[in-house]
């Protein structure tokens, strides 16, 4: 493409083009106006001229008949700057006037007539414009009566003269102006894609040139920078998880393959192939549970693919899990205290089962991870009430509490992310996945997530909005 | 018992078909939907398992399909698909159980076997249970044993209904889970085995014979241990 090709394309040609169309147009409607308009004046005072003389020869002729008009005409059209005069027979032969010749059918048709005409010095032929008045007198004379109207002409000329100057000076600046502001924008649009290429080819960290001056460009170049840092953030969010999935489901998968081969080469006796196979199935249905946690958080995390929502009562489903854990949390020697008033009913529009697997995972983490050195201590408070929140949105609230050593507020975001073990967790089993799950089910039913500090101890308090129509009825 | 064993996988099932022979029932396979659903409209089958991604017909429209021509054959699906609403679309399509690929033997056995039981069990619903000396009264909430009342909590109640109706039956955790929580998730860790231990308490302390019993590797049995 060259270059003027690509010019004539831009949008900035194409606007300038359009405002020179409309300058061009509205100069030459304002100059056309006021030519109009002056002629129209000119045309109205020659005419009131006319009048006057006519008016005053008029008396004239009454006073003294043909011969007094002529006496006083041919005076009058001796006199500098005259008006014009011409007096003929009916014959049409010269009686009086500064008019040579006008041409003869003029004279044959009384009223006013824009006509050529030859002044009485002989200069020139029929070379002269002029606005005449015709009147045929008794006795079958003409008179002619009108006013040179070259003065009329030179203004025209001069109102032409002016028309052309302007349009061909608005239109030269105006593709001037054109030029120069598409060879400018034109610019700064290549300088940005060529940046963007350069980021597409691969090189992430790049971004566009902000000029500063808060313009159309600059207001795209910053939201576009902005788009490249959430990019970025999503990419390193994904590598992240791919590198955690390759470390820990690789972990697994190379103990089970060690220990299988283990038992191959040193095993002899049935009993210990029994066991070595019973601990290959008991390994593989570990990473089956990763594999389906992690399918269920990328499900719940898609948004779109999430399981229909349908309403249960929270506060039932609490209860419910809290009983299904208390008999174990009691063989742990961690009494759990259940908090939930009985006549406590918390509607909420939602997947039950997503929502007791969350409950069970914030237990089970009590369990894991919540208890106290000092065995005496162990405690899991699992409550469950209706609260307001800021927006008086009736909103379910559910925690789960433990006397354990809880998670400073350093590490709290990071506890949420898949696969993460905090370095105090490290030695106990478990794939990171639990609290991950949660935060992803709370997200799906719109609700919120927090770890709190239960001094000492950890909170985990979820807070789902409970569903509008059943608050209604409840 | 009869059982068809509708997929398509030859791995899977000739492992699915060889172990419900060694468990001593008569097992029949077929390799896709429409080889299953002739087979399953013709043959007289105790229990379905079908799969829910075949070939040419797929796992729930034979299932729908059988359903409309008025055959109730009790039906597990098995799935690779483990989420959440799958198992309701499957229930929905006229599935009776559900079970998510990979599973352990043990359980599709004793679900198959409990489905092919509540069939039988299906056209007088007892209102009383009886195992050994152990009395179950459904209508009054009563249990007994050895004419002596044993007072459970409502969720130690329905844990000994559910092993009573299959008495004689393993049942496996989720079964448990699933018939007396009504959760289908994975608990992970011991929480089904403290609630069993605490009725076997309740139930067998002080007696002779105990009825619950632990099925290693699979999960539990109550069952008149003097037959």
């Amino acid at each position: 493409m060259t270059a003027l090709g690509k010019l004539f394309r831009t949008t900035a040609f194409k606007l300038s083009a359009m405002y020179l169309l409309v300058f061009v147009l509205f100069a030459g409607f304002i100059i056309g106006y006021v030519a109009w308009n002056t002629r129209q004046v000119i045309d109205n005072q020659i005419r009131d001229t006319i009048a006057a003389e006519i008016r005053g020869l008029e008396e004239q002729y009454r006073v003294g008949g043909i011969r007094r008009l002529v006496s006083i005409i041919d005076r009058r059209a001796r006199e500098p700057g005259a008006s014009l005069y011409l007096v003929t027979t009916f014959a049409g032969e010269y009686l009086t006037g500064n008019v040579d010749s006008v041409p003869l059918d003029i004279l044959d048709r009384p009223g006013v007539h824009e006509t050529f005409y030859s002044p009485g010095d002989g200069t020139e032929a029929h070379a002269r414009e002029a606005m005449a008045h015709v009147f045929v007198l008794p006795g079958g004379f003409r008179m002619l009566v009108g006013r040179d109207v070259g003065e009329r002409e030179r203004l025209d000329q001069v109102i032409r003269e002016a028309l052309l100057l302007s349009l061909g000076l608005v239109t030269v600046l105006a593709c001037l102006g054109g030029w120069f502001i598409t060879r400018r924008v034109l610019k700064r649009v290549d300088a940005m894609t060529e940046t963007t290429r350069t980021i597409m080819a691969g090189d992430l960290g790049g971004r566009l040139a902000v000029a500063g001056n808060g313009d159309e460009l600059d207001r795209l170049a910053l939201n576009l920078n902005a788009m490249l840092d959430r990019i970025g953030e999503l990419m390193t969010g994904m590598k992240e998880v791919s590198d955690n999935i390759a470390h820990d489901l690789k972990t697994p998968l190379t103990r089970l393959r060690n220990r299988a081969e283990e038992a191959l080469r040193t095993a002899t006796t049935p009993e210990e192939y029994a066991r070595a196979l019973d601990t290959t199935i008991e390994e593989s249905d570990n990473l089956i549970r990763v594999f389906n946690a992690l399918l269920t958080i990328a499900r719940l995390e898609a948004g779109d693919a999430a399981p229909a929502a349908a309403p249960f009562d929270a506060a039932e489903t609490a209860r419910s899990v809290a009983e299904l854990y208390e008999a174990a949390a009691d063989e742990a020697h961690a009494p759990v205290t259940i908090d939930i008033a009985p006549d406590l009913a918390l509607p909420v529009n939602g997947n039950r089962e997503l929502v007791g697997q969350a409950l069970a995972n914030l237990i089970d983490n009590a369990l894991k991870y919540g208890l106290p050195e000092d065995a005496d201590d162990a405690h899991i408070a699992i409550t469950a009430r209706r609260e307001h929140d800021g927006g008086g949105r009736e909103m379910a609230v559910i925690s789960v509490a433990d006397h354990g050593p809880g998670i400073p507020e350093s590490d709290r975001a990071r506890a949420l992310e898949r696969f993460a073990r905090l370095e105090s967790s490290r030695t106990k089993p478990g794939f990171g996945l639990g609290l991950s799950l949660v935060a992803a089910v709370v997200r799906m039913h719109g609700g919120t997530l927090s770890l709190e500090d239960n001094a000492p101890g950890l909170r985990v308090v979820m807070t789902l909005p409970l569903s509008p129509e059943q608050e209604a009825t409840a | 018992m009869k059982i068809l064993v509708i997929e398509d996988d030859a791995d899977a099932a000739a492992f699915i078909v060889k172990a419900l022979r060694e468990a001593g029932h008569v097992a029949d396979h077929a390799p896709d939907g429409l080889d299953g659903y002739a087979q399953a409209s013709e043959g007289d089958y105790d229990v379905l398992v079908v799969d829910r991604m075949l070939p040419k017909l797929d796992g729930l429209s034979v299932i729908r399909s059988l359903r409309e021509q008025g055959i109730e054959t009790p039906v597990l699906i098995l799935s690779a698909l483990g989420q959440v609403d799958d198992r309701v679309k499957g229930l929905r399509a006229g599935g009776d159980d559900y079970l998510a690929k990979p599973f352990a033997f043990s359980e599709l056995l004793a679900r198959v076997e409990a489905l092919a039981r509540r069939r039988v069990g299906q056209a007088s619903e007892q209102t009383v249970y009886r195992v050994g000396d152990l009395e179950l009264d459904r209508l009054s909430h009563k249990v007994t044993r050895a004419d002596e009342e044993i007072v459970l909590q409502p969720r130690e109640f329905r844990l000994l209904e559910y092993l009573m109706r299959n008495a004689g039956q393993v049942v496996t955790r989720t079964m448990l889970l699933e018939n007396v929580w009504d959760y289908h998730f994975d608990p992970q860790t011991n929480v089904i085995d403290v609630h069993v231990s605490r009725l076997r308490a309740k139930i067998d302390k002080g007696h002779e014979t105990a009825l619950i019993h632990t099925v290693r590797g699979a999960g539990y049995m109550i069952r008149d241990g003097a037959r």
